[in-house]
């Protein structure tokens, strides 16, 4: 029997839904007979379109919320919008606001939240998939609660398709008045330039780790990534020491990737990092330690120091032009 | 602010460097064993004796629940610097979710003065990455997650919180539950002094009849979610490992190539 309503919390930047946005919606519509949206900002009417299009028939508009941190008003606005629904799961994407947004609605509704959730099947009723231990196994779970399951959904589960809908119904939903827990307030921004494509986007990334030596050593990562075309990232190791930005991390706490090769450098291939880049198509490794945990997910693994490897391998890459 | 008084969240795990096991009756995550600070703690600790240095008065008090009762990782975060801590433990409490942490946490830390609750991102053995906003929700308090820097000013927290783009400038009144990233402060080691005022230090064991909780709301029995099974992911096939003999660089060129990527 398919699942009768599900309701896709879709996140928006600038250019429309994020991506993750997008694979929900199309792993919601494979599921449930009826398929819902609510978002927020200023942007929502315009990307009732998009939303439509992978299968989204309603779309709650939360509104602009001025400078307010999302999870306190957002939270506070599904609980009205799941009652008028009467959708039986959420499903949010796993980002900052999304896990905010989750928390303060499980603690509001007073039921549980399935997170880091890589898979959802219907099985008598929707059953997630959480890899463990690195991803060497999967764990299959149920809501068994009373009311709506909330579910938070690794990037990358899924892939994103358009089904060709009509545009969603845009139906108002503010959020309530927040008390005393919506006083956050972000009073300002700051966007750190990134150029070349992004990281979670790319076909080819090069990342770096501790094994590179120093901070200054990751200007070979860069220079990799544009040879390539591909986009820089790094282990968290080298993020903490604060050699490159945070948005550069793959892993449990950062981005997940999937590009068609990803390439290791001095990254030794912790369990959180494999969960972020395991699902690449091709892996290729180089680390001096024969036994690092990295080549046990290699396709290609190079034992060799990398200040001998990637340099050569900047020039062979260059000479070809 | 004159005095500081800082509560952290210190969560107490198993060794990740030791094989983990699921425990077989029920799936769930082995806690038995020994139980260390987790690692990712540490920066909120740092934090808070470092909030409370500045602000020239007050005191760290930590809270932690284990159903075991242990309490290495409390002495740990205890020789750092904290003055005191409060532990839930019951057997009862095993199996409980993050919601039902966040219910036993959020009653353990009415029983104490702050103005201002700090716990990491997320967990290592759970990472969930909701408990302290379930927390913070359960308290009535605003929360900023993703720290990657926090000041006091007054009666304000001023945090630099990690975004998608860059970083967001975001105030909140105190108190408030904030969340800090690893790397945001440099982790102290325990000296030898401090490890041994640690030994002496109150921890305030305290039980679920204690605070006051229902059953139905923690343990196994509250969380609300059962595991259905446990598979073997799909392994990745075994691909070739070389020694570098001076070629390495040309044996990704040609496997570049062979993807038609170059
Ligand atoms: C809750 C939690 C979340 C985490 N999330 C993430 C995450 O999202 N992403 C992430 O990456 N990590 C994450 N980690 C950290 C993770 O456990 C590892 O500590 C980290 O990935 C290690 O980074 P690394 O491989 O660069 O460094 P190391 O583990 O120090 O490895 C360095 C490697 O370089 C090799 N090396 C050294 N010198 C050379 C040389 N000259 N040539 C070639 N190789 C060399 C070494 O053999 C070694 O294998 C998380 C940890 C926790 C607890
Ligand atoms: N049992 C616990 N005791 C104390 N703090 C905890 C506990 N569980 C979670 N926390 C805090 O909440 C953070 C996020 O945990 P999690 O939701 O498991 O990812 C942890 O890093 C701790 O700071």
């Amino acid at each position: 029997m398919a699942i009768d309503k599900i309701l896709v919390l879709v996140e928006l930047t600038e250019s429309g839904p994020t991506a993750t946005s997008l694979e929900l919606l199309t792993a919601a519509r494979g599921l449930a007979t009826t398929v819902e949206a609510a978002s927020w900002g200023p942007g929502v009417a315009a990307a009732a379109g998009t939303i439509g299009e992978y299968g989204a028939t309603t779309l709650y508009d939360i509104g602009d919320l001025g400078g307010a941190l999302p999870g306190v008003p957002v939270a506070g606005a599904l609980v009205s919008v799941l009652s008028t629904s009467g959708a039986s799961a959420l499903l949010i994407p796993t980002s900052y606001d999304g896990r905010d947004i989750a928390g303060r609605l499980s603690a509001k509704l007073n039921v549980p939240v399935l997170t880091n959730v890589t898979g959802l099947n219907n099985d008598d009723g929707l059953s997630t998939e959480h890899p463990i231990f690195g991803g060497t196994q999967i764990v299959h779970a149920k809501f068994t609660g009373t009311g709506v399951g909330i579910y938070v959904i690794r990037a990358k589960s899924f892939t994103a398709e358009p089904a060709g809908g009509a545009a969603a119904a845009v139906v108002a939903a503010a959020a309530p008045a927040a008390g005393n827990t919506g006083t956050a307030t972000i009073v300002a921004r700051h966007v750190e330039e990134r150029s070349g494509p992004k990281l979670d986007e790319a076909a080819v990334v090069v990342s770096g780790g501790r094994g590179l030596g120093s901070a200054n050593n990751y200007a070979w990562i860069n220079d990799l990534a544009k040879l390539l075309n591909g986009a820089a990232g790094a282990s968290r190791a080298i993020v903490d020491a604060g050699w490159v930005p945070y948005s550069h991390q793959v892993g449990q706490t950062g981005k997940t990737v999937k590009p068609t090769v990803y390439l290791a450098c001095g990254i030794s291939g912790a369990t959180q990092h494999l969960v972020g880049m395991k699902g690449s198509k091709n892996i290729i490794a180089i680390n001096k330690d024969q036994e690092a945990p990295i080549f046990s997910v290699a396709d290609l693994g190079i034992v060799g120091d990398v200040n001998k490897v990637v340099p050569a391998l900047i020039e062979a890459l260059k000479s070809r032009g | 602010m004159l005095a500081m008084n800082v509560v952290v969240c210190v969560k107490q795990i198993p060794d990740p460097a030791a094989p983990q096991s699921l425990e077989a009756s029920t799936n769930t995550l082995n806690r038995t064993g020994k139980l260390i600070m987790d690692d990712s703690d540490a920066y909120g600790v740092e934090m808070a004796l470092q909030l409370v240095d500045k602000a020239g008065g007050g005191e760290v008090t930590l809270v932690s629940m284990a159903a075991n009762g242990e309490v290495s990782g409390l002495r740990t975060a205890l020789a750092m610097g904290a003055a005191k801590a409060i532990l839930v433990s019951d057997d009862a409490l095993k199996g409980s979710d993050a919601l039902g942490t966040a219910k036993v946490l959020a009653a353990a830390i009415k029983r104490t003065q702050f103005d201002l609750i700090l716990a990491a991102t997320e967990s290592s053995d759970g990472y969930t990455g909701t408990t302290p906003v379930q927390l913070a929700e359960l308290l009535d308090l605003p929360s900023i997650t993703f720290a990657k820097s926090v000041t006091i000013d007054g009666s304000t927290v001023k945090v630099d919180r990690q975004t998608e783009a860059g970083y967001d400038e975001v105030t909140s009144p105190l108190p408030a539950v904030v969340t800090v990233t690893a790397g945001v402060v440099e982790p102290r080691y325990p000296s030898f002094k401090g490890i041994m005022a640690a030994k002496s230090k109150p921890v305030d064991q305290v039980t679920v009849a204690d605070l006051g909780l229902s059953p139905s709301d923690i343990g196994a029995a509250g969380s609300g979610q059962t595991i259905t099974k446990v598979v073997d992911a799909e392994a990745r096939a075994s691909g070739e490992i070389v020694v570098d003999e001076g070629d390495g660089a040309q044996r990704i060129v040609t496997f570049l190539e062979g993807l038609k990527l170059i």
